[in-house]
C-alpha cells in the first residue's frame, strides 16, 4: 500500500509552501504556459536562454502541492544547465515518477529523487511533470498552451 | 411472545441508528454490495454520488437476469423472447412515467443520459426555433453539458448565449434571470440542482416567469431525481432530463421528458431503424412518439436496470429518502463549517446532496489524495463547471456528495480525514 509520507515528503511540502524562483522573469526571452485541466493546475515558466544555456528561470501560477514543489525544485535543478542537460534530466525525472526507478541516473537527479513516491500515485504523475512539460515547451519556443490532457 | 433482548451494536458508532419513519440505513447499505468492500485497507466511504451512484443488488440482478434469461431485440420479433424483452422495455418506460409523473409514456425518450438529452433538444428543437439574433438563456451554475450544446447551437445559428448570474451563496438571482427573458429568448435551460454547489433552483417560479413570455424551459434534472420527488406536470417544465447512473441505475441510459406537442413538432435527432414507420428511397415517414427519437437498437438492459432502480426507490419511498438525506447533508454542512480553515463553496438557501469546500492553503487535489488513503472517495476539481470556479475565484473545490446510504459516521470519517489533511500540511 502506498504511504502518504512517500508522496508528501518534508522537502516537497516545504517547497510547496515557499516555492523558489516563484516570480516572473524580467528579462526572459522565452516562456510557456502549462495547464492541467483535470485539476486546474496552471503555471507559466519563464526562461532566459543564452545560446544553449539556461541562464535564469522563474515560474508563476497556482496548483497542488506536488505540481508547485516540482516546479520550484525544477527551477533550481536546471538553472545554469544546457538545454540538452535539462531535457536529459526531465527524461530521468519522468522515469522516476512513473516507475519509481531511475536506474543508474539517480545520482543526476539530486534532490529531485524525493519525487520517487509519486509513482505510487499514478493520477498525480501529471502534477509532478506539468512544469517540466511547460519548460520543454518554453525551450522549444512553442507558443500554444501546453495541456497535460 | 418474548421481548427481544437488546443486542449491543458490534460497530462503534457515536450516532444512534437512524430508524426514524422506518428508515433503516444499515439495512439499506446491505442492499448495495460495493459498500461492503474495503479500499486501501480501509472501509469504503463513498462520497462521490454526484459523479455516479452505487447500484443496489436489485438493479444488478435485473440486468444479469435480462442477459441470462431474457435477451432479444425488441419491437421486431414474433418470438417469445422478443415479446418478453419488448414488454419489459415498455414497463421500464412506464416506471419512469410514474416516477416523474409524466402525462404519457410517449413523452419519455430513452437516451444515453442527460448530456445526450440536452444535445437532442438543442439539435432538434433548437435548430428549428433558434435563428440569427435569437437568444438562449442559461444560468451561471450550469454543468458543461448544459452550456456547450447551446454554445454549439448559438455558434451555428449566430444566436447569443445569455447567462443569468448567481450570488455569493450560489443562489440564482431570480430578478436578473427574469430580466434576461427577452423578446429574442427562444429557450431557457436551467439545472434543477447544481452538481458543484448543491443549490436547488426554484423551478416552478422559473417556469412561470418564462411561460409569461411564452419561452419554453428545459430542466437538467440529473442531480435532482436521486434526492427529491420530481413531478414534471406540477413543475410545468417543457423538457426534463435525467441520467440513470446518478439515481442508482446503470450507466449508459437516461431519459428526456418533453411535452407531447413540442416533441411532435420537432424533427428527428438521429435516423435509423426503429424511428421510422416506412422507408423508400424517395421518402421516409417517421414513427410515432417516443420511437421517432429512438433510432437503432436501444439499451434494453439499461432501461430494465433503470426500471429496477425506480422500483427500489419507490419501495423505500422518495420522501423518506429526501428527509433522511437532508439530515445527513445538514450534519455534514454543520460539521465542515465548524472546522477552522475550511470554507464551504455554495451555501444556498436550499441545497441537495452536495457539500463543496476548500481548505485554506491546501489544493483540493491534495485533499482528494489524502482522503483516498483513508478509503474516502470524494471528487476534486472543477466538476465540469469551470464557470462556477471562475465565479468564486478558485481553481477547484473538494466535493463530498451524498446518497441515502451514507451515514453520519461517514461524515465523521470525512471530518477526521480533513483534520489529517490539515496535519500533513501544518
Amino acid at each position: 500500500m502506498p504511504d502518504l509520507r512517500d508522496l508528501y515528503q518534508e522537502v516537497i511540502l516545504e517547497h510547496s509552501k515557499a516555492p523558489r524562483n516563484f516570480h516572473e522573469l524580467a528579462h526572459s526571452n522565452q516562456k510557456a504556459e502549462g495547464f492541467n485541466p483535470l485539476c486546474g493546475d496552471h503555471f507559466t515558466v519563464y526562461v532566459n536562454v543564452d545560446g544553449d544555456s539556461i541562464q535564469d528561470i522563474g515560474f508563476q501560477g497556482s496548483g497542488c502541492a506536488i505540481s508547485k514543489a516540482s516546479a520550484s525544485m525544477m527551477t533550481q535543478a536546471v538553472k545554469g544547465k544546457s538545454k540538452a542537460e535539462a531535457k536529459g534530466l526531465f527524461d530521468t525525472f519522468h522515469k522516476l515518477v512513473t516507475t519509481g526507478e531511475a536506474n543508474g541516473d539517480r545520482d543526476d537527479l539530486g534532490k529531485l529523487a524525493v519525487f520517487s513516491g509519486v509513482s505510487e500515485f499514478p493520477v498525480r504523475v501529471k502534477c509532478a511533470t506539468l512544469a517540466w512539460h511547460t519548460l520543454q515547451a518554453a525551450l522549444e519556443g512553442k507558443q500554444e498552451k501546453i495541456s497535460t490532457e | 411472545m418474548t421481548t427481544a433482548a437488546k443486542i449491543p451494536s458490534t460497530e462503534s458508532s457515536s450516532h444512534p441508528r437512524s430508524n426514524s419513519g422506518g428508515f433503516d440505513v444499515e439495512k439499506i447499505r446491505r442492499d448495495f454490495p460495493i459498500l461492503a468492500r474495503d479500499v486501501r485497507g480501509k472501509k469504503l466511504v463513498y462520497l462521490d454520488n454526484a459523479a455516479t451512484s452505487q447500484k443496489p443488488r436489485a438493479v444488478i440482478d435485473a440486468i444479469t437476469r435480462y442477459y441470462e434469461q431474457e435477451n432479444a431485440n425488441i419491437h421486431r420479433g414474433v418470438h417469445f423472447l422478443s415479446e418478453l424483452a419488448t414488454s419489459k422495455h415498455d414497463r421500464a418506460r412506464q416506471a419512469v412515467r410514474g416516477f416523474i409523473n409524466a402525462g404519457d409514456v410517449k413523452e419519455l425518450i430513452f437516451v444515453r443520459g442527460t448530456t445526450e438529452a440536452i444535445n437532442l433538444v438543442a439539435q432538434t428543437y433548437g435548430r428549428v426555433n433558434v435563428a440569427s439574433g435569437d437568444e438562449v438563456l442559461i444560468t451561471a451554475m450550469e454543468h458543461h453539458s448544459n452550456i456547450v450544446p447551446w454554445q454549439i447551437l448559438c455558434d451555428e445559428k449566430g444566436a447569443k448565449l445569455r447567462v443569468a448570474p448567481i450570488n455569493d451563496a450560489g443562489d440564482l438571482i431570480l430578478d436578473e434571470f427574469a430580466k434576461l427573458l427577452g423578446p429574442r429568448t427562444k429557450i431557457a435551460a436551467v439545472a434543477h440542482v447544481s452538481n458543484a454547489l448543491g443549490t436547488v433552483n426554484p423551478i416552478r417560479e422559473i417556469v412561470q416567469l418564462a411561460h409569461q413570455k411564452n419561452i419554453p424551459v428545459l430542466v437538467d434534472g440529473a442531480q435532482a431525481v436521486p434526492h427529491m420527488k420530481v413531478d414534471v406536470q406540477a413543475l410545468d417544465c417543457d423538457f426534463y432530463t435525467l441520467s440513470s447512473h446518478k439515481m442508482f441505475g446503470p450507466m449508459g441510459i437516461g431519459v428526456l421528458y418533453g411535452k407531447a406537442h413540442l416533441l411532435e413538432a420537432m424533427p428527428p435527432y438521429q435516423g435509423g431503424g426503429d424511428m421510422i414507420s416506412s422507408v423508400t428511397f424517395e421518402k421516409t415517414t417517421y414513427n410515432k412518439l417516443p420511437f421517432k427519437f429512438e433510432a437503432g437498437t436501444p439499451d434494453v438492459a439499461g432501461a430494465i436496470g433503470l426500471g429496477a432502480a425506480i422500483a427500489y426507490l419507490n419501495a423505500i419511498g422518495i420522501d423518506k429518502i429526501a428527509k433522511y438525506e437532508h439530515e445527513v447533508v445538514n450534519y455534514a454542512t454543520e460539521k465542515l463549517s465548524a472546522l477552522p480553515g475550511v470554507r464551504l463553496i455554495g451555501t444556498a438557501k436550499e441545497r441537495a446532496g452536495v457539500v463543496s469546500f476548500v481548505i485554506e492553503n491546501v489544493h483540493p487535489h491534495d485533499v482528494g489524495t489524502i482522503l483516498d488513503q483513508e478509503g474516502i472517495a470524494i471528487r476534486t476539481g472543477h466538476h465540469c463547471a469551470q464557470p462556477i470556479m471562475q465565479r468564486f475565484g478558485i481553481p477547484a473545490t473538494a466535493r463530498a456528495s451524498f446518497a441515502f446510504y451514507n451515514t453520519k459516521d461517514e461524515v465523521d470519517a470525512l471530518v477526521n480525514g480533513i483534520i489529517k489533511v490539515q496535519e500533513v500540511f501544518a
